[in-house]
């Protein structure tokens, strides 16, 4: 494993920064944010996104993607950061694509039928699938879950409860929900939209990401809607938030350059007492310490990314890597915002300066999925301690 | 001196069987610790006979130095061959024949800046481990601020005579020459008016004091110039032009701490957790019972490992051809911090036990550990203060004004 970039890589890298500075500059995620629109992103962009192939990029071309892997598509996701683009790739890409994707590799029949059906219209930028397991109650804790299923005579799935903050699950063409039977067995179901008994509620997040309640009362669900086999829903959301997690941190690790960026370009172009203030000691070493942590994190990514594509999901090496690049970004991207916004100084403070989104967008990130905390003690957990 | 494959992988089937023949067995031992050391030079006490064969045979095969030319006492050997061999020593557990300031400051700073003369006169004896070498670049007056040296040396004919004080001079004690800084023109801008010396430690006028730091004895000195006639031929690169052969040296010896330190030099492999496990409550599971000891070690342990992988990053990144990254500017202050980190976070875990300076109550390990960490303060100090480390970073890789 080499944790340096290949050619094709550094290609894929300069493609991405290109188009996300041409097509999805900064301002588009305030503009959609102040003229309220409906959806949250942009339909059309994202369908260009995936004729350039990032959607698929890391699922089988015999699913309709491209075949490579998340060494790849870290790689778009830290672009993609860099400007906060709102499209929908983490939720539909990395959470409910991948759902799908994994229960096809070790699922029933149907779970193969249904990526053959779905995927490619992921890939094709087609269709959004939410996955719903975030409840008020189980905050980080995968196996946690109050939403109930039970099982119908004929065999149908009835489930109830509440999910929040579904990632992009305003307007999705089917969720993905994790429920749990009276024996404590976590299941992952497959609920297209047009699913009777529930309710949809949008949320609007500090940092603009697009979000929705969903209310359950009693949805049926055909025999086939369960994702992989009985019993083992748990390790599948498991294996997804892995890669979910991993998304999240590239996507982090772009933002958290881009902050970095800024508060840089000010240092060196902002004057007071006379001098440049990027002059003063007690910000170049503060400045410095931030560079340090930037790069950690990039190891950390990297390293989180490559073992997604070369380890097998059992392996506590790559839980611990991805803990390790939630942790680094969590705190990284932390200290770039926070220390952006003080450099700024006054102006860092207005809604008109850019480096306040990314304060936003940092502790949104920072909270999801596990925050450093929470990964340091799954970090001890893995070694044994 | 045998031939070598020169593909890498015929090369590695090659030079196992060498090492295999010509390392004695009794040297392999599963950690180099400080017994099994050898620095060479002509004060050098071999702890046991199986050093000298293994550092002869080495020398012969120009082994102690594997990518220098072979004319000049090393082995000729071309990266993709030296890693090979390095990888193989590790499989193997042998130990290198012969390290020291010779082979990883002097030696490569020679081959950049030095004459044929120069080259020719020092290179083999470095090889052979005849010769230690040591540092005379700090000052009494002149530590970050090392351009503001004042160890003067005047002309005297052919020589040059020099007068003034070195300090930190690792070793000078059991070194035979020294690599020194010394102002040649005081007229000049202070790093215009430095040249690059070699003197002779035998040289009447050189005397030599040991330092004593707060962990207890330790390998510095300080070395006093009196009327040191030097010949004007020991100048490496030009006169007056030392500041530039100084900072190229500078590179080779910080990328060898940020090495030593990042990966915990001096202290035994063992895990934290493993360590922890010896001083705190743990349940039948071995689970550490102090959730906030288990954060601090979780975080140590996390914060190391995504040092190593940066590490690693930027040699994946050198194998693939590329040009360094930004990121190595940062190996020698985060690696230095780290390790003073380890060390007062093992301090913690021993808690009482953690206090001894000798005598009974405390195993050695404990003893070695609190002075360990002690001498651990000095490393963001040594080779460019943490402070000055920041200020390179601002300018150089984050383009800051000055």
């Amino acid at each position: 494993m080499s944790l340096a970039l290949t050619e094709e890589q550094e290609f894929i890298a300069r493609t991405a920064a290109d188009f996300v500075a041409q097509k999805s500059p900064l301002s588009r995620v305030r503009e959609l944010r102040d003229s309220g629109d409906e959806l949250g992103w942009s339909r059309a962009l994202y369908k260009e996104m995936a004729e350039l192939g990032w959607l698929g990029i890391a699922t089988p071309e015999a699913l309709g993607g491209a075949g490579m892997g998340f060494a790849e598509l870290a790689l778009i996701m830290e672009e993609l950061g860099r400007t906060l683009a709102p499209e929908p790739l983490l939720s539909c890409v990395l959470m409910g694509g991948q759902a799908l994707q994994l229960a096809a590799q070790s699922g029933t029949e149907a779970d193969l039928q249904r990526a053959e059906v779905w995927l490619p219209k992921i890939c094709a930028g087609e269709a959004v699938i939410a996955l719903a397991h975030q409840e008020e109650s189980n905050r980080y804790e995968l196996d946690e879950c109050d939403t109930s299923f039970r099982v119908e005579s004929g065999g149908h799935f009835i489930l109830d409860g509440k999910k929040i903050q579904v990632l992009d699950g305003h307007k999705p063409d089917a969720f993905i929900v994790s429920a749990e039977n009276e024996d404590g067995e976590l299941s992952l179901f497959w609920m297209p939209a047009d699913s009777g008994n529930f309710s949809t509620q949008r949320q609007f997040r500090v940092d603009c990401r697009s979000a929705a309640i969903l209310e359950l009362n009693g949805v049926r669900l055909p025999p086939d809607a369960m994702l992989g086999k009985p019993g083992l829903g748990g390790e599948l959301l498991e294996q997804v938030m892995l890669r979910a997690t991993t998304g999240l941190c590239a996507e982090m690790l772009g933002g958290m350059q881009q902050a970095f960026h800024l508060t840089l370009e000010h240092l060196r172009s902002r004057e007071q007492f006379g001098v440049l203030i990027g002059s003063f000691q007690a910000l170049k070493h503060r400045a410095a310490n931030i560079f340090i942590e930037i790069e950690l994190a990039r190891s950390a990514v990297r390293a989180a990314a490559h073992a997604l594509d070369t380890l097998s999901g059992e392996d506590p090496e790559l839980a611990k890597l991805v803990s390790l690049a939630k942790a680094r970004c969590s705190e990284g991207y932390l200290l770039a915002s926070n220390e952006g916004v003080q450099m700024f100084g006054g102006v860092g403070m207005t809604d008109e300066y850019d480096i306040g989104l990314y304060l936003k967008r940092a502790r949104a990130a920072e909270l999801s999925f596990g925050d450093a905390a929470h990964h340091r003690e799954r970090w001890a957990e893995l070694s044994g301690y | 001196m045998p031939q070598f494959n020169s593909d890498p992988e015929a090369f590695r089937g090659e030079i196992r069987e060498w090492l295999q023949q010509n390392c004695p067995a009794p040297l392999l031992v599963p950690r180099i610790g400080d017994l099994q050391i050898v620095w060479g030079g002509a004060k050098f006490v071999f702890k046991n006979p199986h050093q000298k064969e293994w550092l002869a045979r080495a020398a012969e095969a120009g082994l102690t130095a594997p990518e220098w030319p072979r004319e000049f006492g090393g082995g000729g050997l071309s990266r993709a061959q030296a890693k090979v061999l390095s990888q193989e020593m590790r499989n193997l557990k042998i130990p290198p024949p012969l390290i020291g300031f010779g082979l990883t400051m002097i030696g490569p700073t020679l081959l950049q800046y030095g004459n044929e003369a120069q080259k020719l006169q020092h290179l083999p004896g470095i090889c052979q481990g005849q010769v230690r070498w040591c540092q005379g670049y700090s000052e009494p007056g002149a530590g970050s601020d090392l351009a503001s040296l004042q160890c003067r040396a005047e002309v005297s004919g052919n020589d040059y005579i020099v007068n003034g004080a070195k300090i930190w001079t690792s070793n000078a004690d059991e070194a035979d020459w020294i690599f020194a800084l010394v102002r040649t023109d005081p007229q000049a801008k202070k790093q215009e008016g430095i040249s690059f010396l070699l003197v002779d430690m035998e040289t009447p006028g050189v005397s030599v004091s040991p330092i004593k730091l707060i962990s207890g004895s330790s390998p510095f000195c300080e070395t006093h110039f009196e009327n040191v006639r030097v010949p004007r031929s020991n100048v490496v690169g030009k006169v007056n032009g030392g500041w530039t052969v100084a900072k190229a040296l500078l590179n080779h010896e910080r990328s060898m701490i940020a090495d030593t330190f990042g990966v915990g030099g001096g202290l035994p492999r063992r895990s934290m957790a493993d360590f922890a496990r010896e001083y705190l409550p743990c349940d039948e599971d071995g689970m550490i019972e102090d959730p906030v000891m288990c954060d601090r070690i979780a975080q140590f342990e996390m914060d190391a490992r995504a040092f190593g992988l940066t590490l690693q990053r930027s040699r994946d990144a050198a194998r693939a051809g590329q040009q360094p990254g930004p990121e190595s500017s940062m190996f020698k202050v985060y690696g230095t911090e780290l390790n003073q980190r380890r060390h007062e976070l093992m301090l913690r875990i021993a808690g009482p036990q953690a206090l001894g300076w000798q005598g009974p109550g405390f195993s050695s390990e404990e003893l070695s550990l609190t002075r360990a960490w002690l001498r651990s303060r000095g490393n963001s100090i040594e080779g460019g203060t943490s402070e000055v480390q920041r200020n390179v970073i601002a300018k150089r890789v984050l383009a800051l004004p000055d």
